[in-house]
């Protein structure tokens, strides 16, 4: 890696401050650093400057109550995956977090840092491969080799978000808090990642003196089921080949509230209204679950070697679905 | 002559006894190469090409050289050359830190034309490929071999199978990359500390270029992380660490990246097959036609075993090599069969069930090994073989499971070369010698086991001294799973020789004819009069100033080669995610006598979980559009994990009291019984390996339509 200062944070006004003006790159943030690290060593990101958040105080924590869950942006992933009320109220989240990588990644990965990842495209990771997404002139995965590639919203940069925990906080309609030099705002977990048409170099919506703080999960009704479905190559550590985050309030075997959204097959993660049109109202047995795998799937545009997360994505869904009402 | 005597009379051999570096290696006491730091030491790195086929035009060094803490920087390759693989050598650092050198990689420029390359069989195979060497359409001359009357033999034929078999290019993956410490003592004398599989090998390769008498070169290998056929020589990496601490005067350390490690360290050729063969009404194997190739990238050395374990009459093969611009093969656990038995094994169960046959009842009609014969059956036994689906894929639900069953062979007899010196001294401690190296297949513990057993000691007793030059006693390197065979009998004698010449020693004292003495624990007793005794301490004491310290041969009688395995699989697939658990596998490995039945069974479980990953992890993914090898790390390119590892229930299957080795073929007969079990699970067959969830579902998805 290139050579960089190094500077602990002392608190969000120094860190925006640090940032400022700087643009994309010169001045970086890192917090657990199991991506950030790894980009260093490759050369793909050369910052001049490492702002250290882990001393940032009071941002490493979980707090719950009967409005919902606040977590703030240090918190590990690990504590994620084994909070006993996130475990109890908000499973799919805990679910998500516990597929993770390994548990020595997990137990220094931070919530902020996963949801500010980098995309995992073996094109994008080579730093002698300069494709699109680095400023190049083209997405080697058009025309290349993508197995692991997007098969919603990818035109023009192929990526998958490798996030695990982002599809399920929007699957539980999370809000995100965000500082910046003007001060704190916050928006949809959802509204936060966007798509490459939108912006082809970045996965979401900060700007570069911007930081992630803290995300906010309502408190699901009573009668709530969640999950989270990860398929994968390996056991672990792999990232998902295709996954379900879903929410549904259910009655019996009537679901009466479906909100899903999709990991690991598009640039940003990915909401599957036409899947949760299917389920909503609808006493859920095999066919209901498998038509709505198959509107989940039906604006699918596969490259050449990823047709098979069609089907893989049509049958984790009708999979949730079917979970979300047995015992 | 030497016997290893009746299995009741061993007290250590063939027992399960816990390897003697265990507890150093876990602890983290054991040494291995990357762990050796020298007083001076520099850190040693290499650029290498990122593109698959350029010609050299330039190379600048002079800013590499002129960074701060740049010891030595020498050229690997020079303008008017061309690079031909990705991950080929360009230029050599040495640095007083990594840090530095990799710095300085950076600081080196290269003026390249990049040239037309081919990174896939099927583009090099294409028309207008460009050629990248000296074989016409990137293909060299088949080998062709037929016997028998192959048109007779498909005119008997009641059924035949056309299928193409496909099998990708596999990495080694060492868990401790290649490389080396190099150090000169002085202009004439070099001392190695390599990540080997063939001590004296790799000192005999430096004595050679560095042109200095072989036992000048002292090379050692205390530990070392997994080879698998890959390190027998020092490499590229070897000479220039040698180089740039000759050039420095300073020790040198120069280990791989895991990126290399991919690249350049070796691998495992492909292999595509297409074949056709034919079965009798009986049953019987009667013709087979093979054409097929691999790509061992720009060398040769693709080769393959077909037809494979079965017997057929009447066959024609022919087959060749694909040149692309890859790196090396290198030789990999049981070089050519896992490949071939994977497709062997395909074709038997798709010929059984076009006969209609059971598909262990058409391979015993096959079989002339009687060892195989006995395993299908003890085997199938293990595995619950009647639970199988009789109709492929007729089992119910999402996850549906399957059986199958695979076959193999191998030699793992031994050879001659190797000497040993066991050594007994008046203090009672004994030391055994010799300059084989211990891989991770436990050669130590093994050494020990034998001389402790001749001489009524704990293995723990015996101070083993293996991977070091250093005392001139060679032996050869640990490949073709002859290591246990080649050196166990020369142990062996030694300590009988140790043993006679400690007893004529200890007949005066005992009023005894040495014809006479026993071994017992720890004591040396009187056999007609067994409370005529005394302590190993007090008989060694005997020896007052001297040692006794004995050579021994390799008697032929205590080794035998040619071994026979079986395995069963049971998997579970996912039919809604593609994914194939592997539930157990039962191996029953042919083995001989098992010195230590303990690291036998490790052998046998890392043979299966090799053979696991190659059947449904692991493929080098070329990418034709860059030249570039995309998954040249430990994400893309999967190995099995903890997940991936189903119970393993290891038979070590010992039809004899002779030693043979069995490093190598327990990973062969894993990959048609997952295959095979895959299919009886599903009812689609998947040819082409690995067995990941994007084929998986494309075939069910056919299979639908």
């Amino acid at each position: 890696m290139e050579k960089f200062s190094y500077v602990n944070a002392t608190s969000l006004k120094q860190v925006t401050s640090l940032l400022s003006d700087s643009g994309w790159g010169e001045v970086m943030m890192i917090a657990g650093g199991t991506d950030l690290l790894a980009e260093l060593k490759e050369y793909i990101e050369t910052p001049k400057t490492l702002i250290n958040l882990k001393t940032l105080p009071g941002m490493d924590s979980i707090s719950a109550d009967a409005s919902g869950l606040k977590i703030g942006a240090l918190t590990t992933v690990a504590e994620i995956a084994m909070h006993p009320t996130i475990q109890h109220h908000y499973t799919v989240l805990a679910q998500a977090a516990a597929s993770v990588a390994t548990p020595q990644i997990r137990n220094v990965g931070t919530l902020g840092g996963n949801l500010c990842q980098r995309p995992r495209c073996w094109y994008y990771r080579d730093e002698t491969v300069s494709c699109l997404k680095k400023g190049g002139d083209l997405c080697y995965a058009v025309e290349g080799l993508s197995k692991y590639h997007a098969i919603f919203g990818g035109d023009p940069v192929y990526i998958v978000h490798p996030s695990d925990i982002a599809p399920a906080l929007i699957a539980l309609n999370a809000s995100i808090k965000i500082v910046g030099p003007e001060g704190e705002k916050t928006i949809k977990v959802e509204d936060f990642f966007t798509l490459p048409a939108a912006n082809p170099f970045r996965e979401n919506v900060l700007e570069p003196n911007e930081i992630v703080v803290e995300v906010h999960v309502p408190k699901p009704n009573p009668n709530t089921k969640s999950l989270y479905l990860k398929a994968r190559e390996k056991g672990a550590p792999d990232f998902a080949l295709a996954s379900v985050a879903g929410v549904f309030e259910v009655m019996g075997r009537t679901c009466q509230t479906a909100s899903i959204v999709l990991g690991g097959v598009a640039p940003a993660p990915w909401r599957s209204t036409d899947a949760e049109t299917a389920l909503t109202g609808k006493m859920i047995n095999d066919s209901v679950s498998a038509k709505a795998g198959k509107e989940a799937v039906k604006n699918a545009q596969p490259l050449n070697d990823n047709e098979y997360k069609v089907t893989l994505t049509q049958n984790l869904i009708s999979r949730a679905a079917m979970m979300a009402v047995s015992k | 002559m030497a016997s290893w005597g009746e299995a009741s009379q061993s007290r250590l051999i063939g027992k399960r006894i816990s390897r003697l570096s265990g507890k150093d290696k876990v602890t983290g006491k054991a040494k291995y190469t990357y762990d050796i730091n020298r007083p001076g030491m520099l850190y040693a790195r290499i650029l290498r090409s990122d593109v698959a086929h350029a010609a050299v035009m330039n190379i600048d060094l002079s800013q590499a050289e002129a960074l701060p803490g740049v010891k030595a920087v020498i050229p690997l390759t020079e303008a008017g050359r061309n690079l031909r693989y990705q991950g080929q050598e360009i230029a050599a650092v040495a640095a007083e830190t990594d840090d530095i050198a990799k710095d300085a990689l950076r600081l080196i420029f290269i003026e390249l034309e990049e040239l037309p390359f081919v990174v896939t069989e099927a583009d090099a195979m294409a028309e207008d490929a460009p050629q990248i060497r000296d074989w016409e359409g990137n293909q060299s001359n088949p080998g062709v071999n037929e016997q028998g009357d192959i048109e007779a033999g498909f005119k008997e034929a009641a059924v035949t199978v056309e299928a193409t078999y496909h099998t990708p290019v596999q990495t080694h993956v060492c868990l401790e990359t290649h490389g080396n410490v190099t150090e000169w003592t002085d202009e004439q004398n070099l001392t190695v500390w390599a990540s080997t599989q063939a001590v004296f090998g790799v000192r005999n390769d430096f004595a050679r270029r560095f042109e200095i008498p072989a036992n000048q070169v002292r090379v050692i290998t205390e530990h070392m992380g997994g080879g698998f056929g890959s390190k027998f020589g020092p490499g590229v990496e070897g000479h220039t660490a040698a180089q740039l601490s000759r050039i420095t005067g300073q020790p040198v350390k120069l280990m791989l990246t895991r990126r290399a490690e991919h690249l350049v360290a070796g691998n495992r050729p492909s292999m595509t097959q297409h074949v056709k063969a034919g079965a009798s009404s009986d049953g019987r194997l009667v013709a087979y036609d093979m054409r097929g190739y691999g790509t061992g990238g720009i060398s040769s050395g693709a080769g393959f075993q077909a037809p494979y374990v079965y017997h057929v009459e009447n066959r024609k093969t022919e087959r060749f090599n694909v040149a692309t611009n890859a790196g090396n093969q290198r030789a990999m656990r049981a070089p050519g069969h896992p490949q071939g038995a994977f497709a062997m094994d395909s074709l038997m169960d798709e010929l059984a069930e076009k006969l209609g046959m059971n598909p262990l009842e058409f391979r015993r009609i096959n079989d002339s090994s009687e060892v195989r014969q006995a395993q299908y059956t003890l085997g199938a036994q293990e595995i619950g073989w009647h639970r199988r689906n009789t109709v492929p894929g007729s089992g119910t639900g999402v996850k549906k499971r399957g059986m199958g069953v695979g076959s193999g062979q191998w030699g793992g007899g031994g050879g001659r070369g190797t000497q040993a010196r066991v050594t007994i001294n008046a203090d009672g401690t004994v030391e055994a010698v010799t300059g084989t190296q211990d891989i991770g297949t436990g050669i130590r513990t093994a050494i020990a086991i034998i001389v402790a057993e001749e001489f009524g000691l704990a293995p723990t007793d015996i101070s083993v001294k293996v991977g070091d030059s250093g005392p001139g006693l060679p032996s050869g390197g640990s490949g073709g799973s002859q290591t246990t065979a080649s050196v166990a009998p020369v142990i062996k004698t030694a300590a009988i020789a140790a043993k006679q010449k400690l007893f004529e020693h200890v007949a005066p004292l005992l009023k005894a004819p040495v014809d006479d003495l026993r071994v017992g624990t720890s004591t040396i007793y009187v056999a007609s009069d067994r409370t005529n005794t005394v302590t190993w301490n007090q008989a060694t004491g005997l020896l007052g100033q001297e040692s006794i310290s004995e050579g021994g041969n390799w008697d032929q009688e205590l080794r035998q080669g040619g071994v026979a395995g079986t395995q069963f699989a049971e998997v579970e697939v996912d039919t809604q995610t593609g994914n194939v658990q592997v539930i157990k596998i039962v191996a029953v490995q042919d083995c001989g006598l098992a010195i230590n039945r303990l690291t036998t069974e490790s052998q046998i479980n890392g043979g299966v979980i090799m053979g696991l990953g190659q059947t449904l992890l692991e493929e080098r993914i070329m990418d034709p559009q860059t030249g570039r090898m995309l998954n040249a790390n430990l994400e893309d390119y999967k190995v099995p994990g903890t997940y991936e590892i189903p119970e393993i229930k290891s038979i070590v299957f010992d039809t004899h009291r002779k030693v043979t080795g069995v490093g190598e073929p327990p990973c062969i007969p894993t990959l048609g019984a997952i295959a095979n079990a895959v299919y009886n699970a599903i009812g689609v067959r998947i040819r082409e390996l690995p067995i990941t969830p994007d084929k998986v579902l494309t075939a069910l998805a056919e299979k639908k339509a």
